[in-house]
């Protein structure tokens, strides 16, 4: 069994190109040319460059002695908190408008549903002078407030998404009937490992970079590139694709994929899609999604904006109907409580979507010998006020 | 035969309008079939609404949540359908994105319409490739016709490709956009109708998107064996209700 993407572009039974013909075009152009452009060495030069120069990548691999002395284990956090713009994100949006430009594209278009994405998708626009046209639902501009200003800072046109519920899911939605309309000049940056192939595998292999590092970070350290776990959160499923890459064939590293429970998995207000969701097709691709039985897509809740995705990347839909990963859904209150522990033990505050994954620690048992992988895939910053408001700090 | 292909070779050119199954109120549906062949349509859309529907524009995507927030699934329009064949001898096809469809179960759901007399379908995100290699063998099996969409951007290879396994006619959109944009045709327009109407086609042709009026219709089916009228009529269903309807179609073939 591969855990890997196949050359028809499914994970198992997972993924494809479920797409409208009006859209076969730019797919079809993407899907032929990714793999030929990522492998030139041209652009391998200029992604690294600007990962090394621009991002501050290799990200730390930082032994939390603190938090491993309370959970009596070895835990190692990787510090994509770090990057420019405070998340994982970035090393997406870097690579994908090289991409764009070698695919002669003039325009870029993006959805964005905390903002991170958006705002990482704004700052490479910058820096390539593109213009840039970002998605977002008009709920989460009134609850992302400074992430929008950020992007309006950085030149972008933020356009509220007014159809549906009016959240990511539809901020989506919307930069796909974008896409329709301006199919020749208008690349679309996909802020995770979701939509039609060829994009769960091009933003997969952006972010391998992650696992990448882990492993001679680790061989420095431990003298072995591997470890007994690597955890990280899933939204769409992008900072924990790159984490998991290298490892996805090496069935002795355990991979533990978070995803929100919200109030509870049968609260009705929940983001577990894993735990909830049934095999269907959302945004272009076969995989998991949260869905009425009648195939309706149905709103997700999840107190971190970053992980409230009714779907699953088709790679982490795989992961977990083969048994490769295993699922647990943290519910916003374990999260934010992990979040604040995490704050006070080792100075860091982070992002409550990466505060999801901490929260396994206090559920499940380590060996004192074991290695176990955060990934921290984003700082707290925009959290902060979520994080006031909870704790009435 | 398939109504449909019984349709298409008759003498004349071809008006076929959609709406969204369910709007403007739940038990809608028959009454807007029975009105429309009354007033002249050739062929008739069903929406099945979608609460993503990705290649729609705003005036399709509100009709379709409204027809959800009236209750509107896929059993019940079945059921409202089942004895539609009493009173109506038009070619019917359901429109809908492929989700609901495979909840349904892709094989229950063809043998359902099969059932109720429905002629073809149209699922705008089922890939040409997927539906031949998994879902062909099943349509053929159940007498269903699956029509394909074309664009300005589809390549002369790809609609020779899907000119060869369409058996009914194939739905070119008019333009690069979602439904309901519609600012009348240009030259792009009318010499991407010219290239295609060239084509010689084994499969005729209808064109959808962007038709709204009398004009716009008269000069899409200059080009092609038909039109489709959806966002129009359904602005005109929202704003004048069911009684407008023969109205409606009279001022476009007029
Ligand atoms: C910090 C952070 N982590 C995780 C996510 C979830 O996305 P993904 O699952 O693609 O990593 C987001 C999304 O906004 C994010 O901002």
């Amino acid at each position: 069994m591969t855990y890997n993407i196949n050359d028809k572009g499914y994970y198992g039974e997972f993924g494809g190109a479920y797409i409208p013909e009006m859209l076969y075009p730019n797919v079809e152009e993407l899907r032929q040319n990714y793999l030929k452009i990522m492998a030139e060495p041209s652009f391998k030069k200029e992604f690294d460059q600007l990962l090394k120069d621009y991002v501050g990548r290799p990200s730390p691999l930082y032994f939390a002695k603190r938090l491993s002395d309370k959970y009596n284990t070895k835990i190692y956090l990787k510090r994509e908190d770090l990057n420019h713009t405070g998340a994982h994100k970035v090393n997406n949006t870097i690579g994908q408008i090289l991409m764009a430009k070698r695919l002669g594209k003039t325009r870029i278009i993006a959805e964005t549903g905390a903002g991170q994405h958006g705002v990482a998708t704004a700052t490479v626009c910058a820096l390539m002078g593109m213009q840039c046209i970002v998605y977002m639902g008009e709920i989460d501009i009134a609850r992302q407030a400074p992430n929008v200003a950020r992007m309006k800072m950085l030149g972008t046109e933020v356009r509220p998404a007014l159809s549906g519920s009016r959240t990511l899911k539809d901020a989506t939605n919307e930069a796909i009937r974008d896409w329709i309309n301006n199919p020749v000049d208008t690349h679309y940056i996909i802020g995770s490992v979701v939509g039609p192939h060829p994009y769960p595998d091009m933003v997969a292999r952006f972010q391998s970079v992650v696992s990448e590092e882990i492993q001679w970070q680790l061989k420095d350290k431990e003298g072995t590139t591997k470890p007994n776990y690597v955890i990280a959160c899933v939204g769409g499923g992008s900072n924990a694709a790159g984490a998991f890459y290298h490892y996805l064939e090496d069935t002795e590293v355990n991979l533990i994929a978070v995803e929100a429970a919200g109030k509870g998995i049968d609260s009705g207000e929940s983001a577990a899609t894993s735990a909830l969701g049934r095999e269907g097709i959302i945004h272009g691709s076969k995989t998991l999604l949260m869905q009425t039985n009648d195939g309706q897509i149905t709103e997700p809740y999840s107190i971190s904006a970053g992980l409230d995705y009714p779907g699953v990347g088709p790679m982490h839909a795989h992961l977990y109907t083969s048994g490769r990963a295993e699922f647990i859904s943290i519910t916003d209150d374990e999260a934010m409580t992990a979040g604040l522990e995490l704050s006070q033990l080792e100075g860091i505050i982070p992002a409550i979507e990466s505060s999801h994954a901490f929260a396994v620690l206090a559920q499940k048992k380590f060996q004192p010998k074991d290695i176990v992988i955060m990934n921290l895939s984003g700082r707290g910053d925009k959290d902060l006020q979520n994080y006031i408001d909870y704790f009435k700090l | 035969m398939n109504r449909i292909n019984k349709k298409l070779q008759e003498d004349k050119k071809l008006l076929s309008i959609y709406f969204s199954a369910g709007y403007p109120s739940l038990n809608d549906t028959v009454s807007i079939i029975q009105n429309l062949e009354k007033s002249g349509v050739d062929m008739i859309e069903i929406g099945l609404p979608f609460s993503d529907p990705l290649a729609d524009g705003p005036t399709i995507q509100a009709s379709s949540t409204q027809a959800l927030k009236n209750g509107m699934t896929t059993e019940i329009l079945f059921n409202q359908l089942k004895d539609i064949r009493k009173t109506v001898s038009i070619p019917l096809i359901i429109m809908g994105y492929f989700n609901p469809i495979l909840q349904y179960g892709v094989e229950a759901f063809c043998k359902t319409c099969q059932e109720i007399g429905i002629d073809g379908l149209i699922i705008p995100d089922l890939p040409v490739d997927v539906y031949n290699e998994h879902y062909k063998a099943i349509f053929e099996t159940y007498g269903l016709i699956n029509v394909f969409l074309i664009t300005p951007q589809t390549s002369v290879e790809r609609i020779n490709f899907i000119d060869s396994i369409s058996n009914g006619f194939i739905y070119m959109v008019s333009s690069a956009s979602v439904t309901g944009s519609s600012s009348g045709f240009g030259e792009i327009q009318t010499s991407y109708f010219k290239r295609i109407a060239n084509m010689n086609l084994k499969n005729p042709q209808i064109i959808g998107f962007g038709i709204s009026n009398h004009d716009t219709f008269s000069q899409a089916t200059q080009y092609a064996k038909g039109a489709i009228i959806g966002s129009a009529f359904i602005k005109n269903l929202t704003q004048n209700g069911l009684a407008s309807i023969s109205k409606f179609v009279s001022q476009i073939l007029r």
